[in-house]
C-alpha cells in the first residue's frame, strides 16, 4: 500500500505506477458528472460535437453537491455510487479519461476499460462530504446549469483523499479486500 | 381536545431537518468510535477515521454530512385527542420539508421517475417526503424522521419465503442482500429487518426498525440472539468499511415483527431488509 500524491490531468506514467490499495492525494482539476451529465456527454461524442471539456488525462468527480451556504465555495460533495455512470464511462475512457472518482463497485467493461487504455478507478470515503469539500478550493459551473447538483462543475482540488480501487492492471480492492477478511 | 398550531408543527420539522442532516446521530457516533477500535484491517481503519473526522467538521459548520440529504421518511403517531389549528398536519410536514431543505442548503433529491428531471419548482423542494400515519391514544403527535440516501435504499430488498425456511432462510436472506451489496451502501452498515405482516408491511417494518437506537436489545430475546446471529454471520463477509475489506460491516441488525409478537399469514414467511448507511440521520420529536 504506497501513497502518491499527483497532479491532473494524469499521464499514462502516473496511472502505470498505481496499484489497486494505494493511496492518492489528487490536486488540480477535477470535473463533475453524474447520470444525467454523463449521458449528454456521449450523445455529444457520438453526434461528433465538441464536449464541454477536454478528456485528455481528465478525472470525473462522481457527485452531486448540496447547496453552498453564502460565502462557501461548494457544499458537501461526497461520492455517489458509481454503477450508474458505468454504460457511459467505457466511451470517455477510450477517448482520454484517466481517472474516476466515485464509490462502489464497476462493471467487467469498465474494468476491462482500464486495461485497454490505461485508466483508473479512484474511491473515495462515501458520507465524508464536509471532510471532502474542504479539498475543494474552487468550483465553477461549465455545463448544464439546469441540471442543478448533477451540472458539470470544474473543480479546483487540493490534497483530495482517495484510494485506488481498479488499477489497469485489472485488479479491484474490492475483491481483495474482502478475500483478506472473509471468514468461511 | 388538545390543539396544536400548524406553523409550530412546520417549524418543529424544519428544525429537526436541519440538525439531524448536519449531527450524527449520538448512538451511530458512539457505534463508529467503537468499529474504529476493533477494526482490524488497516484500510478500513482509515476510512472509518475518516467518517468520525466529517462528523467533526459537520457538527462544527452546521454542514451536511453526505451530500445525498435523501428523501424524507416520516412516521407520525398521531394522538386521538389532538387537533391541529391552521391547516392540516400532512400539508404542515410538507411545508416543514421543504422550509428545512431550502433553508439548510439541503440537496433536493427527488426527480420524476422517467424523464429523472428535478421538479423542485413545480412539485416543491425535495417534495414529496414518504409518510406513514398511525392513530394512537393521548393527546401528541410524534414524528420520526429519517433523510435516507439512495446509495442504501438501493441494495434493499423484500421477499416471501416459504414458511419452512424459517430462522435459517431468514439469516440466508439477509446474508446474501449484505454480501450482493457490498461496497455500495456505504458500509459500516445498521441493518433493518421486518419479519412478518405481508409483502409491504415487512418492507415498512424494515425501514422503521432503522429508528431504533444502536446498542439497544430487541425486547424479545429469541429475536434478540437472532439479531447477534445475523450480525455475526454478515460481519464474517469480510466487506469491511467502504468495502475495502475488513472485520466492521455491519454495526448493528435491528429487527420489528408484526405485532402482537410476531404474526403472518399461514402460508407466508414475508422478510425485507432496509439498508442504513453509516450516516445514519434520524430524530424524532414529540409535540
Amino acid at each position: 500500500m504506497a501513497e502518491y500524491k499527483l497532479r491532473t490531468p494524469l499521464r499514462n506514467e502516473d496511472v502505470e505506477k498505481l496499484k489497486a490499495g494505494d493511496i492518492v492525494y489528487l490536486s488540480g482539476v477535477v470535473y463533475t458528472a453524474r447520470d444525467a451529465a454523463h449521458k449528454r456527454l456521449v450523445d455529444l461524442i457520438n453526434e461528433g460535437k465538441e464536449l464541454p471539456f477536454d478528456l485528455e488525462g481528465a478525472v470525473i468527480y462522481y457527485v452531486g453537491p448540496t447547496p453552498p451556504k453564502p460565502g462557501e465555495v461548494i457544499g458537501s460533495a461526497g461520492p455517489t455510487t458509481s454503477y450508474r455512470m458505468d454504460p457511459y464511462a467505457p466511451i470517455l475512457i477510450e477517448r482520454g479519461l484517466k481517472g474516476m472518482i466515485g464509490k462502489g463497485k464497476r462493471n467487467k467493461e469498465v474494468i476491462e476499460a482500464c486495461k485497454k487504455h490505461k485508466a483508473v478507478y479512484f474511491g473515495a470515503v462515501g458520507g465524508a462530504a464536509a471532510l471532502i469539500a474542504k479539498a475543494i478550493k474552487s468550483a465553477e459551473v461549465i455545463a448544464y446549469p439546469e441540471l442543478g447538483p448533477e451540472a458539470i462543475r470544474k473543480l479546483e482540488v487540493e490534497d483530495f483523499p482517495v484510494v485506488v480501487v481498479n488499477d489497469c492492471y485489472g485488479n479491484d480492492l474490492y475483491e481483495e479486500g474482502r478475500k483478506k477478511w472473509e471468514q468461511q | 381536545m388538545r390543539v396544536v398550531k400548524y406553523e409550530d408543527i412546520v417549524k418543529a420539522i424544519r428544525d429537526m431537518i436541519i440538525y439531524s442532516t448536519t449531527h450524527l446521530a449520538p448512538d451511530m457516533k458512539k457505534a463508529l468510535e467503537e468499529a474504529y477500535k476493533n477494526e482490524k484491517s488497516e484500510v478500513s481503519k482509515a476510512v472509518l477515521k475518516q467518517i468520525l473526522d466529517n462528523a467533526k467538521i459537520a457538527e462544527e459548520e452546521w454542514k451536511p454530512l453526505c451530500q445525498d440529504t435523501g428523501l424524507a421518511i416520516f412516521f407520525v403517531k398521531v394522538g386521538e385527542d389532538v387537533k391541529v389549528e391552521g391547516g392540516s398536519l400532512k400539508d404542515a410536514i410538507y411545508e416543514g420539508t421543504e422550509k428545512g431543505y431550502k433553508e439548510g442548503y439541503l440537496r433536493a433529491s427527488t426527480c420524476d421517475c422517467f424523464t429523472r428531471a428535478n421538479l423542485k419548482d413545480k412539485i416543491g423542494y425535495n417534495l414529496p417526503p414518504v409518510i406513514y400515519f398511525d392513530i394512537v391514544p393521548g393527546d401528541k403527535i410524534e414524528i420520526e424522521y429519517a433523510a435516507k440516501g439512495g446509495g442504501s435504499e438501493n441494495v434493499s430488498r423484500a421477499t416471501v419465503l416459504a414458511p419452512a425456511a424459517g430462522k435459517k432462510g431468514i439469516i440466508e436472506f439477509v446474508k446474501k442482500v449484505i454480501s450482493d451489496a457490498g461496497p455500495n451502501p456505504c458500509p459500516p452498515l445498521v441493518v433493518g429487518v421486518g419479519i412478518g405482516g405481508s409483502f409491504d408491511y415487512a418492507a415498512v417494518m424494515s425501514k422503521h426498525a432503522l429508528f431504533r437506537d444502536i446498542g439497544t436489545k430487541n425486547p424479545d430475546p429469541e429475536l434478540a440472539e437472532l439479531e447477534e446471529e445475523i450480525k455475526k454471520e454478515c460481519n464474517k463477509l469480510g466487506i469491511g468499511a467502504m468495502g475495502m475489506g475488513g472485520t466492521e460491516t455491519v454495526l448493528a441488525v435491528h429487527i420489528e415483527t408484526f405485532q402482537p409478537g410476531r404474526m403472518c399469514h399461514i402460508a407466508s414467511l414475508p422478510v425485507a431488509v432496509n439498508v442504513q448507511c453509516h450516516s445514519s440521520r434520524h430524530a424524532h420529536i414529540t409535540i
